[in-house]
């Protein structure tokens, strides 16, 4: 396996790029359900929404798990690095987290008094996309490294580049949770997620746009890997596609149609995390570690990829199959709750 | 003493892993109780049984979420707050964690939807399958964290270089040698204390003259299974202890209160009593049994094993913290062992359900599995100081370079947040138990709310 070893942080950069792509996607729905709760004040549509993801939320949250472990694992450098300089965002998530976890069963215990964990379900889940908004934010604008060690202040990342990133996170969950009710809703709810997610689709193209033309003004190392001959002319279909999807979408949302709009929204969330990967790679801590230099011991990595090929396809596997028993739509009065 | 940010760092560590341990040390026990029901109703077809299932299902939904949110918080901390720890040995504790994400977080939380939600949607087998998938779950979950700790408590399998742990041989790794009977006595203990939750509610209800079958049946499924295990935990836990002696004598001295080395074939005392003294170096107002210490500790009446004086005073763990968390273990051990041995010779008599005496404790049981889980854990993880992983990184070494204010605020709002979370979780629970097992309507499955926890809350409105 000597041959494989220089392949190793690019393989793992992967893995790890898909673990934080399905979390995005799919804990990004179900946190987005909970940004929503503040749409309405309808007891109903807040039972229908919850239900919608009640049987998927637990498996979905895990791949943050195993993107932070494997970040650990993989690249343990650059998780001592980036974990402490996010400290603030980072605990404010898992605070958020907690709230909006436990909500999940104790809104239904607490009936008919569960107004404090309806706050906490959309409190929590709005404070979570918010701080993971962050999080990326100050992990763009790079970390202050001072020999392999975290040599900043605790708000450092706290700019209105990290803001922006923070409400384009919120909007850009919001519109998911939007068109998954579309998928699983009928009715009242489903006529509601289609007339928010026309503003939240209009906040997603404005806070993307603004970032995809703030990062190149001001890095002009990123500047520099999109608009330079010959990487332009490779690079030029990813915005031109995002902006297609998004107009796709908005289509799709005036048509009515229920399908297209969600599938459409985890295009645009793809093609976006990839533009951000363009733009970082090869670091894993913009401007100061690449993947090389943060990669762990090639024993490390070699041991865990074994796992990792097998498990994987068996986890999709139950994961899909999962999704697939609780098919269709939420049907009125019956439900899984 | 000042507040450093290593010292909040360890305290907000400890705080949140208490929190956290409480829950899997229940939900691995539950998810056993829970197959092992569904199982019995799949053979037996006794309706008993499956509204059993579904009562303690409901229970174990709000622990388990309860497990997984403390639980993220855990996986993070190694970063927030250790990151020179992740720095130097997360080429290590890095893929066993990993491992535990994939071979036993997904299995669980993936198949926890099933076993929640499909009653009444999937077929029974498949339910139950489900729920055997999140007992097993939660136990490999175990295993690669007892294997992480082991590796801490005492590193073998790795090379140092530049001050960084590289993995040599991973089966030496993961079975360190500490790492077997560390698993056994853990997985041990998270099945006793959920035999004795389980035994307390029954015995409440026993009491009150409440569900009079389904409380037999859990205060003999408890009995049964703890008169097996706790004996033997008690013989884990022994072995256990020659193996600290063998690989971890700093901890084991402070254990055993142990300051001198004493002359050549005197053995050692146990310290029954008494306060250590870091200060003096010996223990006040003790109270001791010559040569019964070797006779736990070596197996013979003089042996010898080290005293905390043949360590640096830098280099031994806090010695009361230890002293008395290990007392408060095994008195909590022998203490079970007796309430067993009194329901076990009840139950012979036939007598169970009629002792009033022995129901009124029993239904008081239900913390103490919960109190030795956490001392027998302080006796470990204070053990191990001052090295969070022994001989090579020290836990003042191991921090994040972070500014205390940060860590204060963390601190303060982990302990507000858990606050309000556990103790609605608590409340909750409480409500549940008191709501009781609903009847199963047979032949109306469909008709049932299959989320059990609205199936509680409209019982409850009833």
């Amino acid at each position: 396996m000597t041959g494989l070893e220089p392949y190793l942080p690019l393989i793992w950069a992967g893995i790890l790029a898909t673990a934080v792509g399905l979390y995005v996607i799919l804990d990004g729905f179900d946190l987005g359900l909970g940004i929503l709760f503040f749409t309405t004040r309808d007891e109903t549509a807040r039972d229908d929404m919850m239900s919608s993801v009640a049987p998927f939320w637990d498996g979905n949250e895990t791949w943050l798990v195993l993107g932070g472990g494997g970040l650990l694992a993989a690249f343990p450098l650059a998780y001592s690095i980036i974990m402490p300089a996010l400290y603030i965002p980072i605990i404010l998530m898992l605070l958020a987290l907690i709230l909006r976890g436990v909500a999940f069963e104790f809104r239904w215990a607490a009936k008919p008094w569960h107004g404090f964990w309806d706050v906490a379900f959309a409190g929590g889940s709005t404070l979570a996309a918010l701080a993971q908004g962050f999080v990326l934010g100050g992990l763009i604008q790079g970390i202050t490294v001072k020999d392999n060690a975290f040599a900043g202040g605790p708000f450092d990342w706290f700019s209105p580049f990290a803001l922006l990133c923070g409400f384009g996170l919120v909007a850009g969950y919001g519109l998911l949770a939007c068109c998954w009710l579309l998928m699983k809703t009928s009715g009242g709810l489903a006529a509601h997620a289609r007339r928010l997610a026309l503003p939240f689709l209009l906040a997603v193209v404005f806070c993307a746009a603004v970032v995809s033309i703030w990062t190149p003004l001001r890095y002009p190392a990123i500047a520099e890997r999109w608009f330079s001959t010959p990487n332009i002319f490779y690079l030029w279909p990813l915005p031109a596609a995002t902006g297609a999807l998004a107009f796709l979408v908005f289509r799709a949302l005036r048509r009515g149609d229920d399908f297209i709009p969600f599938f459409g929204v985890v295009g645009i969330f793809l093609l976006c995390f990839a533009g951000l990967a363009i733009s970082a790679y090869p670091y894993l801590v913009p401007h100061s570690i690449d993947l090389w230099q943060a990669a762990g011991a090639p024993e490390s990595l070699k041991f865990m990829l074994i796992g990792v090929s097998i498990l994987l396809p068996v986890i999709l596997g139950y994961t899909i199959f999962v999704y697939w028993t609780f098919r269709g739509r939420l049907r009125v009065g019956e439900g899984y709750h | 003493m000042a507040f450093d940010p290593v010292l909040l760092s360890r305290l907000q560590f400890a705080f949140t892993i208490t929190f956290h341990i409480i829950f899997p040390s229940f939900t691995i026990g539950l998810s056993a109780f829970i197959a092992v029901l569904l199982a019995r109703h799949a053979i037996t077809g006794r309706s008993q049984d499956l509204e059993l299932a579904r009562f303690w299902t409901k229970i174990f939904a709000i622990s388990f979420a309860m497990g997984v949110v403390s639980g993220v918080v855990l996986s993070y901390q190694f970063g927030t707050n250790w990151s020179r720890f992740s720095t130097v040995a997360g080429n290590i504790i890095g893929p066993l964690m990993a491992y535990e994400v994939l071979t036993a977080f997904f299995l669980e939380a993936t198949f926890l939807g099933i076993m929640l939600f499909g009653a009444g949607r999937v077929p029974g087998w498949l339910h139950l399958t489900a729920s055997i998938m999140v007992a097993i779950g939660t136990a490999i979950s175990a295993f690669w964290i007892l294997a992480a700790n082991s590796w801490m408590q005492f590193p073998v399998g790795h090379e140092m270089r530049e001050g960084i742990a590289f993995p040599l041989d991973w089966l030496r790794i993961i079975f360190s040698p500490t790492f077997p009977l560390r698993f056994a006595h853990m997985v041990t203990a998270a099945y006793i204390t959920t035999a004795f939750v389980v035994v307390a509610v029954g015995a409440r209800f026993a009491l009150a003259g409440r569900f009079p079958d389904h409380a037999k049946t859990m205060l003999r499924m408890g009995l049964g299974l703890a008169v097996v295990l706790v004996p033997l935990q008690i013989l884990i836990g022994d072995m256990h202890g020659l193996k600290t002696a063998e690989y971890q004598p700093a901890k084991l001295a402070a254990i055993e209160g142990h300051w001198e080395n004493e002359e050549e074939g005197a053995g050692v005392p146990l310290i029954l009593f008494g306060w250590p003294n870091q200060k003096t170096e010996t223990n006040d107002y003790a109270l001791s049994l010559p040569h019964i210490g070797s006779l736990i500790v070596t197996h013979s009446w003089a042996g010898r094993f080290p005293s905390l004086k043949d360590f640096a005073p830098a280099d031994r763990p806090p010695v009361p913290q230890v002293f008395f968390a290990f007392r408060f273990m095994v008195g909590i051990g022998f203490a079970m062992l007796g309430f067993v041995a009194w329901g076990v010779f009840l139950w012979w008599r036939g007598d169970l359900m009629r002792n009033r005496l022995f129901l009124r404790i029993a239904a008081n049981v239900w913390p103490v599995g919960f109190l030795a889980i956490i001392s027998g854990w302080m006796v470990t993880e204070i053990g191990r100081q001052p090295w969070v992983v022994t001989g090579f990184l020290r836990s003042a070494d191991a921090a994040s370079p972070l500014t205390m204010h940060t860590v204060l605020v963390s601190l303060a709002l982990f302990v507000l947040v858990y606050g309000v979370v556990f103790s609605a979780g608590i409340y909750f629970i409480n409500r549940l138990i008191n709501a009781g097992p609903t009847p199963h309507v047979v032949g109306a499955e469909t008709g049932l709310p299959s989320r059990p926890l609205s199936g509680a809350a409209r019982s409850l409105s009833d």
